[in-house]
Parts: structure tokens; sequence; C-alpha cells
């Protein structure tokens, strides 16, 4: 579904990405850990060509995102993201926020989003929120409509960039239990997060980055396991044990 | 101080005339540089902030040129060196041809010079916003100019109601400025008055009360609209 080919990026002379390279398949959590500062946001925001890259390619559904001539904006329709600060816009309400792309984008008619709107509220469990902005509800609700957001467009992917980083603590959860269903539900996830909990439960495979290298690229269970190198021991030992 | 008070010259013919007559005309230069500052502020304003080099290049020129030059030139330079760079013809039918030449000139000064003040207050409400809200939009397949209109504009514009109404505001009193091209503005009419009647303090006491008048009018206005986009729950826009 999602291939990264030997990606390389700079800002100027800095190298954020070196010669990255992984796979995801259709259906397949992979939790992508590591450091601040180690690209791993950068790296998720290159699959979805909101960050440009100078070297390699990265094909989503085999449409090649650094290709010039590809129409990135139906590109992205077809891949969910959610953001670190939620990102909903703050003047339109929770329902417009969902229904916003649908009618843009694909050109859905306003009872269609309407409908649409509503179903994906009623899963995150917040329909009774519907009319609210965005600023009237918590942080965990804020994500969880942003999720909804996302997964209006009926994405092929969904990509999610610490999506829990910003929240306090005793909202994490919400969150976290929306985006397990939607991995048990097969949908396949990019997720960039510090959370070792949620990546034991749901994913497929681990991916640890330092310094903008892919250092580790391994199933779940060996993540765990087995002997890793110094780093990503290091940066385990971390936060598993603040 | 020996001073003939007459308040009644403000109500007499001619006089109440070239004041209505006066005021006026303050209006409608106003309004008119307005509505051009406004639009054209805007898109300049956008375009400081596209990817584009070349599009953000020009946008800065034009904010450059148009600020860093005193108004009361621009107006002179409008209105008396412009007409002489045309080929004559043009030139001619500027000075002479085209309607109201001074209203028109000094219409389009104020409002090119005030669009570049509108211009660097829509750029620095899209600034504010930041990376993520454009990141977001783009992210569920908005084209670029989608996500200004449905995304940053909507939200910009609203960060931007206080600095815009100073502009307002402004944009009333330095229309007093075209007199020195011939329009016979409020400030115009009262140095009329005072020529014809001697009576300076009470014609530049009604121009006073009249900008005082229009100045009000348009705070309460601007107030109004501040109130109905105000988003809720939402203290402070520009604070996120």
């Amino acid at each position: 579904m999602i291939q990264l080919q030997d990606v390389s990026k700079w800002y100027g002379d800095f190298q954020v990405l070196d010669t990255c390279s992984t796979a995801v398949s259709k259906g397949e959590v992979v939790v992508v850990c590591g450091p601040s500062g180690s690209g791993k946001s950068t790296l998720i925001k290159c699959v979805n060509g909101l960050e440009p890259f100078q070297k390699g390619d990265i094909t989503v559904d085999d449409v090649s995102v650094g290709d010039k001539a590809t129409d990135l904006p139906k590109l992205r329709s077809r891949i969910g993201m959610v953001f670190q600060n939620f990102e909903l816009f703050p003047h339109i309400t929770v329902a417009e926020n969902i229904k916003l792309a649908q009618l843009k984008v694909l050109n859905r008619n306003e009872a269609e989003a309407g409908q649409k709107a509503m179903q994906l509220l009623e899963r995150v469990e917040l329909a009774d929120q519907a009319d609210k902005f965005p600023a009237q509800l918590s942080g965990g609700q804020q994500q969880r409509v942003a999720i909804a957001r996302a997964l209006a467009m009926d994405p092929i992917a969904m990509l999610f960039d610490e999506p829990t980083s910003a929240l306090d603590p005793e909202m994490i959860n919400e969150v976290l239990d929306v985006m397990v269903e939607l991995a048990s539900d097969g949908m396949t996830m990019m997720v960039v997060t510090h959370e070792m909990g949620f990546a034991r439960r749901v994913a497929n495979r681990v991916i640890f980055m330092d310094e903008g290298r892919i250092e580790e690229d391994c199933s779940k269970d060996e993540f765990f396991d087995s002997q890793r190198g110094d780093r990503a021991q290091t940066f385990l030992s971390k936060i598993l044990h603040h | 101080m020996n001073y003939n008070w007459d308040w009644g010259v403000l109500v007499r013919e001619p006089y109440l005339e070239w004041l209505t007559s006066g005021f006026t005309w303050t209006i409608v230069v106003s309004l008119t540089a307005w509505v051009l500052a406004f639009s054209l502020g805007s898109v300049i304003g956008i375009m400081r902030t596209t990817n584009s080099n070349l599009l953000r290049r020009i946008a800065t020129c034009y904010v450059e040129l148009f600020r860093n030059i005193p108004l009361l030139v621009q107006m002179f330079l409008w209105y008396f060196v412009f007409p002489e760079l045309l080929p004559q013809d043009a030139g001619m039918w500027v000075k002479r041809g085209m309607p109201m030449p001074e209203f028109t000139t000094a219409a389009i000064c104020l409002g090119l010079y005030t669009a570049s003040r509108v211009a660097e207050q829509v750029r620095a409400g899209i600034n504010s916003i930041g990376q993520g809200q454009r990141n977001a939009g783009l992210a569920m397949g908005l084209t670029p100019a989608q996500v200004y209109r449905y995304v940053l504009l909507p939200v910009a514009y609203r960060i931007i109601v206080p600095p815009l109404t100073s502009e307002f505001l402004t944009i009333f009193k330095n229309s007093s400025v075209a007199l020195t091209i011939g329009v016979l503005e409020t400030t115009a009419q009262a140095r009329q008055i005072e020529e014809y009647t001697f009576q300076g303090f009470e014609a530049f006491t009604a121009a006073t009360v009249l900008y005082i008048i229009v100045t009000s009018i348009v705070m309460l206005l601007m107030r109004f609209v501040e109130g109905r986009v105000s988003i809720p729950g939402m203290i402070s826009l520009g604070a996120k």
C-alpha cells in the first residue's frame, strides 16, 4: 500500500532523512518511534507530500508522491491524517469540520455529507457535540473529531503524527481506544507515537528512527523481545521507565 | 482675544451647503478608496504568504513602494507627474478627459496607499495561523486555493478586525489630503468658509465634529462586525 524507497531529505545542508526505505502493506499497523528530532514526523509528512523530499520515491497505492505530474490533492484525499495539535478548523462547528472536505473535495451533497458526519461522530461517541465549536471541546474530544474528520473521506490508509502527545494523560486513552478499534477494523495505519502500550496491543511492525535513519524495522515481537541496537535500547528504557 | 463668535454661519447658505457637499465628498472618496484598498490589499497580502517566490517578491515590492512614500507626495505624483509619463493623448485624458479627474485620482491614490497597509495586516493574520492548519487542509485533499478560501482567510480576517478598524478610520482622516489636488471635501470646505467669513473656529469645529461622527459610526459598525464573527469558546484567536 505505502512504499518508501531510499527517501532522503535536506533542510539546506542539514540532512533530516537519510535513505529511508520501508513498506506498509494493506491492513498493517506500523508504529514509528524514536527520539525527538529523529525525523519520524518529517517521514510521515513525506508520505502524503506535505513535506517535499529530494531523493528516492514514495508510492501510495502505486501512485508516486514525488512525481510532479501526480495530482497531490486527489492522492491526499485518499489518505487520512491526524495531527499532534488536532488542527480542527476553529471557525466552523464540529459537524462542519467533518463535512468540509466531503463537500469541497469529494463533491458529496449536503445530506450525504451530514449523514456521514453524524455516523462517524456516533462512532467516536461525540454525536451530542456536533454543533459545538472546536474550542468548546476538550483535547481528547477534539482529537476524536479529527479522526472522524479524516475517516469521513473513506481513506485507504491513515497517518497519525503523534496523536496523543498534546493531550492531558487522562484523555490519552479515549483517543487510543478509537485508534485500536480502527486497527481491528483492518485500517492500514502508520502511527508516529511514543505510546508503547498501543504499539504492543495493535502494531504489526515497529520502526525505530534515529538521526534521520531507520535503525530498526521489525515485527512487534522482535522489537520488544529480542536484542536491539544500543540506541533503540536506550530510547526504550527511557520512555518505558519515566 | 477679540473674536466675534457666530455659530450661525454654519447653518447659513451657501456655507451649510458647502459643508454638506464637503462631507459627502469625504465619504465618497473614503469609501471608494476603501473598496480598492481592501480588495487589492487582500490580494497583495495573500500573495506575500504563498509558496511562489515570484508572487511574494511582487507583493513585497508593492508594499515597500507604497507604504514608504508619504501620502501627500503620492497624491502629487499621481496628479501632476503620472499624466506626463503617459503618451500625450492618454495623459491628456487623465488630466481632463476622464470623469471627475481630481476625485478619481484622489480615490485611487488613497486606495493604493492604504492597500499596502491592509496587505501587511492580511499577511500578519494569515501567518499567525500557523502551518498546522494549512497542512490539515491540504492533507484532506483541498487545493491550496481552497485552503485559503475555507481555512485560512475566514480565521485571518477575524483576527485582524481590530487593526483593520484602525485602517478604516485612518482612510477617512487621510482623505483630507485630497484637498491638495482640488477635491473639495470637508477640510477644504471648512478652509473655504474660513476664507470667506473669517469664522475659522466655527468652520473647523464643524469639520472636527463631522469627522468624529463618521469615525464613531465606523467604530460602532466594526464592533458589531467583531461581535458577529466571534467564535464561540475562543477568547483570542491570535494567541493560538
